[in-house]
């Protein structure tokens, strides 16, 4: 008995120091790259080759300084990049919170002719990726009609290309958000709806007032999967937006590589998207660790 | 409460046909409230579904449509029908498409088994009760929320002939390496993006492994213990049997995220050397976009959309056997 008990937790430390072995390991595998894109931003372009070598090229030692985060302001209208990235992710966020939201309510709560038609349409497009309507949808948003101010006149257009609204109305509407709201809406107890009817409340009052202060996991956890896509947006912006003014953060870098590529600047570049990010997401780890869980509970 | 028969109503069901004694300005109010509720839920959906209308399934049904045209991205003319000379030219006349979807079945084939592999492998690391396990999780997930567009920059700094991926090798062989220029030889560029691919994305799947590891219950590791189970034992009868569902999900979201492969293309090589990394999606987006050759660009797509349709609905198949 006792020397059972023994062996079993030798067993088991054994297995601990192995565990934390290759844990560690692999933490360095997953973080030299960052680290590394971090110090060489705060060295000149001719130390971070010659420290390629020696494990200098992970500490931030020899000649530092922000030089490359200045360059990077003084060769590409980085802060503009910024705003137009914010306002992209912010508007495609916030109104596909409400937009989805909505409709997940109608969905779950209530009845109407087509409702089942429209929820399995809903579900049929879950499987559709972005880049399979891609090309289609560039010739589609260019025949798109549109309002332009000329001459103080409001006059009649046709073509979304070099806008704000090509980069956000699409992406708006998103079948996973809704699914994800049509399930958690689902759990909420109808009583509450049939009561609020009873006095007198509107289908608008119940979603706004009951029934989404309740849903707050659901609103975070569609808020921070669609934040991440919005964010990263490539391909679209790439193809829909020539205007230097429009671009995103993202495509503004490509812009970059068409100087000759100082790798110091783009280092300070690349840290300069990234960090605020990763700073977001240590912050609230643990929500973004359970909404992608969610993502994955029913695919 | 509000109907005084015995006869319990679902508020619902239609029964206004039937006997039950209401008055008929009962049977108008609930008509008209039922008419209200329709009204109210069409026009709460409609925002979401015209925005979805326009934005999905038009673009779906226009690569349909598009494909059997001639249609420019700029020109005076309006489409002109071809035929099936899109995709005739495809198979036939275009070998850069050939080799790009080779080249995506590759990638999506090395891609799938090592991602998933990998991810499972870290989600049963991370899952176990001892301390400090929580910044491993958080550790193993920081490439994920870390662009791709920044993590492609990053590696191919990395990948360069003086760069750190060779300045390592080195290392590691006492100097016996010569370094080479990974994503500049048609041998090595694909694998190169195969690395660092895996790299960034296998996080999300250890995430999603993680979740399904944890809804088995700790009561059927404990009855395996006490049959005296090894913890191989214990993986291959309790765990493995749990994570079908998960399973299913994982090589799926990995196959078609794989079949996508995009930026990291654009990024990093252009789809050369001699199209040696050249894709599916950065063919499409090549013939139908920057050579405005919109007809056949979407031909490409509606492609590149069978196949991803196809592996949904073996996916359905799957998951539809379990229960």
């Amino acid at each position: 008995m006792t020397t059972d008990s023994l062996t079993e937790r030798v067993v088991l430390r054994r297995r601990k120091v192995w565990s934390y072995t290759a844990m560690s390991a692999l933490a360095v595998i997953f973080l030299f790259p960052l680290v590394f894109m971090v110090v060489s931003s705060l060295k000149p372009d001719s130390q971070i080759l010659a420290d390629i070598g020696s494990p200098q090229a992970f500490l931030p030692v020899g000649d530092i300084s922000l030089d490359n985060y200045f360059g990077v302001f003084d060769r590409v209208p980085f802060g503009r990049f910024l705003f137009n990235s914010v306002l992209i992710t912010v508007l495609t966020v916030g109104f596909g919170l409400i937009v989805n939201s909505m409709a997940g309510f109608a969905l779950s709560r209530m009845r109407w002719r087509g409702r089942s038609l429209v929820l399995s349409l809903v579900i049929a497009t879950l499987i559709v990726p972005f880049e399979t309507v891609a090309v289609p949808m560039v010739y589609w948003v260019s025949k798109l009609p549109t309002l332009v101010m000329e001459g103080g006149m409001v006059k009649y257009d046709f073509g979304w290309l070099n806008s704000y609204h090509v980069q956000i109305v699409p992406f708006i509407a998103n079948a996973f958000a809704i699914f994800l709201f049509t399930q958690y809406f689902s759990t909420i107890p109808k009583s509450l709806d049939e009561a609020a009817r009873i006095d007198g409340a509107n289908w608008f009052t119940i979603y706004r007032r009951i029934v989404a202060p309740l849903a707050g996991p659901a609103f975070a956890t569609v808020a921070i999967l669609t934040f991440l896509p919005a964010w990263n947006q490539y391909l679209w912006p790439l193809m829909v937006v020539q205007q230097e003014s429009l671009r995103p953060v993202m495509v503004g870098m490509q812009y970059f590589f068409q100087l000759n590529t100082a790798w110091g600047e783009v280092m300070a570049y690349t840290s300069l998207i990234t960090l605020p990010i990763l700073i977001v997401f240590l912050s609230f780890q643990r929500a973004f660790v359970s909404s992608v869980a969610a993502s994955g509970v029913k695919g | 409460m509000t109907t005084p028969t015995s006869t319990p109503v679902p508020p619902h069901a239609d029964r206004s046909s039937e006997g039950a004694p209401r008055t008929a300005a009962k049977r108008h109010s609930t008509r008209a409230a039922r008419r209200r509720e329709g009204r109210a839920g069409f026009s709460m959906v409609a925002p979401a579904l015209i925005l979805l209308l326009l934005f999905l399934v038009i673009p779906v049904l226009l690569a349909f449509g598009l494909s059997f045209t001639n249609a420019r991205l700029i020109s005076p003319n309006p489409p002109r029908f071809v035929g099936l000379d899109n995709f005739v030219r495809a198979f036939t006349a275009d070998p850069v498409f050939v080799r790009s979807m080779i080249n995506t079945f590759v990638f999506a084939a090395v891609i799938v088994p090592v991602q998933a592999g990998l991810g499972l492998f870290l989600a049963v690391l991370v899952n176990q009760k001892i301390r400090g396990v929580t910044a491993f999780r958080v550790i193993f997930f920081i490439p994920v929320v870390t662009s791709i567009v920044v993590v492609s920059i990053l590696w191919r700094f990395m990948y360069q002939s003086d760069g750190l991926i060779n300045s390592m090798i080195d290392t590691i062989t006492f100097g016996a390496w010569q370094g080479m220029a990974w994503l500049n030889d048609p041998s090595t560029a694909l694998g190169a993006i195969i690395v660092l691919s895996i790299w960034q994305a296998v996080g999300f799947h250890m995430l999603i492994w993680l979740s399904g590891l944890q809804t088995i219950p700790e009561e059927l590791y404990e009855a395996a213990r006490m049959d005296g189970a090894s913890a191989r034992q214990q993986f291959a009868n309790v765990t493995w049997p749990g994570l079908r569902s998960t399973m299913v999900f994982v090589l799926v979201t990995i196959t078609i995220a794989a079949l996508g492969l995009f930026v990291q293309i654009d990024v990093m090589t252009q789809g050369g050397p001699v199209n040696s990394t050249s894709t599916l999606v950065y063919h499409a987006v090549r013939k139908g976009y920057r050579e405005l050759e919109t007809g056949y660009g979407a031909t490409i797509s509606l492609i590149f959309f069978v196949l991803v349709l196809t592996i949904a609905l073996i996916q359905r198949r799957l998951t539809r056997d379990k229960d």
